[in-house]
């Protein structure tokens, strides 16, 4: 559904990115690991449109080229970024509302509200509050709701787990994990990489802006390389 | 001073803050959701007094040709953006909004001025000639430059002005204008009189500043607004257009100016460069209220209003001099206030 080819992206002269492909397929979720500095964000960001690229990307076999970040999100592609981005002055609910801002069919937004109040209780609690006020986890949490609220077919998340405790990372993975039921496909780009093994398809391995590895999940948490540079030396 | 001078004062000064304020939530609007200063909305308050003037005494303003002008030019800049960008599908819409619109709105305007329309309907008209100007300034001028600095934004915003006032010259000429009042009525208060103009200039801003809250607390388009003066990138990833945000922001703000060029008018004599002095002070009352604050910015213009107000009574010649020595402290003060700022956007 969603396919980069030979996709390289620049930083004035530098290439932080180069000759990437991959692909995610409808309902799979597919991780990107590899250590701080790779070109794993820079890679989302140019998939969702912020930053220019070269080579050819294509969603549900419209070419993205010269799309603009707004018409990638009408067509349902969506990017949590690593900074979550969120309106902090707003309102918990103003946030999630506007998450919905690109569908043009508004008669489902308040039943999908209610079922991100379901998903993540803790939002129903605080829908009053100002985002800026959340903590870390909760900031993530609305983040996620919030992406939902677009109704995503491919929703591409940056780091989620960054700077969370531990019982919140399983918790953002649990639910990230439970998203395939919903039939939201994943592309997950982390440093947490037992993590997003864990719980993906398939995974690509990017080391200095170029892909080095890549295999089903469960090959690669068993590779003895992979092993000894991100997993810990299980 | 007596106490009876002083409320005199404080009521006119109320008044004129009024004014003010309106121009200032206009500013704060467009900053916030553009980063533009637009300098000119000073300009856009008294081209709608002028404009206004001009329907009375039966003419048809030099403001539609602006408007025509402006159209034709921004059409032309939309079609070479959309072939540019391979994009022509979209070629009907910018043919509608940037030249249809505006057309029909100056056709409306010529057309109704054959009939001798009455004062509310001159009102109208005027309103309607004024608002489509700025948006389509944004679409000519400052679009291609959207991505730029502040500062670079700001000294193209003042040429602008500069620009509007010379037109402001070739319209309507060197002669001042004052129009008929809205109301004769007036009413006495704890000994002062009051005139319905004066008011209908309170009663004016309240409104629009309660309609401005009602629409950006409970529509999904006032709240995009916000989301993209909150977080510009946090906005785009939501699929809301900074270029429509924008448009909408000129278009509220814009209304603005006009319904308080509109209000002054009958009050103030209005040249062709009256707009300056207006929209600096309503930029003073927005930066006393910290330029990303509406109830700040209503209430910072406000004061400047009563300031200016006092000042004029104790030194006619030195009342713009105190006005804007006012912002010296407020900016010291601010600076002062405001020290992490830049830690906090990197945030």
């Amino acid at each position: 559904m969603f396919s980069m080819t030979d996709v390289t992206v620049c930083y004035d002269n530098v290439e932080a990115v180069r000759n990437v492909s991959l692909s995610v397929d409808e309902g799979q979720i597919v991780t990107v690991i590899g250590p701080n500095g790779a070109g794993k964000t820079t890679l989302l960001m140019a998939a969702i449109g912020l930053l220019g690229s070269r080579g050819r990307m294509a969603f549900r076999g419209n070419d993205l080229g010269k799309m603009s970040v707004e018409d990638r999100v009408e067509r349902r592609l969506c990017l949590v970024p690593e900074k979550r981005e969120l309106f902090s002055d707003m309102s918990v609910a103003d946030n999630l509302l506007l998450g919905s801002y690109s569908l043009r069919d508004r008669s489902g937004v308040r039943k999908t509200l209610d079922e991100v109040y379901d998903r993540f209780p803790r939002l129903k609690e605080r829908q009053r509050q100002a985002a800026g006020t959340l903590s870390g986890g909760e900031r993530q949490m609305l983040a996620l709701g919030r992406a939902l609220m677009a109704k995503p077919a491919l929703l591409m998340l940056d780091e989620p787990s960054l700077g969370l405790a531990p019982l919140i990372v399983r918790e953002i993975f649990r639910t990230i994990a439970s998203l395939r039921d919903l039939g939201v496909s994943i592309l997950l780009v982390e440093q947490n990489a037992r993590a997003a093994l864990e719980a993906a398809d398939y995974g690509y391995v990017l080391e200095t802006g170029e892909i080095v590895q890549s295999g089903p999940a469960k090959d690669l948490i068993h590779d003895p390389r992979l092993i000894t540079a991100y997993l810990g030396g299980h | 001073m007596t106490s009876d001078i002083a409320a005199i004062l404080a009521i006119d000064g109320i008044a004129t803050g009024a004014v003010y304020a309106l121009v200032a939530i206009g500013t704060v609007l467009i900053f916030t959701v553009t980063r533009v200063i637009f300098i000119p909305f000073g300009d856009i308050a008294a081209f709608t007094a002028l404009t206004l003037a001009a329907l009375d005494a039966k003419r048809f303003p030099g403001t539609g040709a602006l408007v025509v002008v402006l159209a034709c030019l921004a059409t032309l800049i939309e079609i070479i953006s959309l072939i540019r960008n391979g994009e022509l599908r979209l070629l009907p819409r910018a043919l509608f909004f940037y030249l249809a619109v505006p057309l029909a709105v100056v056709g409306i305007a010529w057309l109704t001025m054959r009939i001798d329309p009455p004062l509310a309907v001159r009102l109208v008209l005027a309103l309607m000639l004024i608002t489509p100007i700025a948006p389509l300034l944004d679409r000519i001028v400052f679009r291609p430059i959207a991505d730029g600095t502040v500062l670079l934004l700001l000294t193209v915003s003042v040429a602008l002005h500069f620009a509007l006032v010379g037109l402001g010259l070739l319209f309507f000429g060197p002669e001042g204008v004052r129009t008929e009042p809205l109301t004769s009525l007036s009413t006495e208060l704890a000994g002062v009189l009051i005139s319905g103009q004066t008011m209908l200039i309170v009663i004016a801003a309240l409104v629009f500043s309660g309609l401005l809250y009602l629409f950006f607390d409970f529509t999904l388009v006032g709240k995009s607004l916000r989301a993209t003066a909150v977080n510009r990138t946090g906005s785009r990833l939501m699929g809301i257009r900074p270029a429509r945000a924008g448009t909408i922001a000129y278009l509220l703000g814009s209304l603005m100016a006009g319904v308080s060029g509109i209000l002054i008018a009958p009050v103030n004599t209005v040249f062709y460069d009256s707009g300056f002095l207006i929209g600096l002070k309503a930029f003073v009352g927005a930066i006393v209220g910290g330029m990303t604050s509406y109830p700040g910015a209503a209430i910072g213009a406000v004061g400047v209003g009563i300031l200016e107000s006092f000042a004029s009574f104790q030194s006619s010649a030195l009342k713009d001099v105190i006005v804007f020595s006012l912002l010296i402290p407020v900016l010291i003060w601010r600076s002062l206030a405001s020290l992490h700022s830049e830690e906090e956007i990197e945030e």
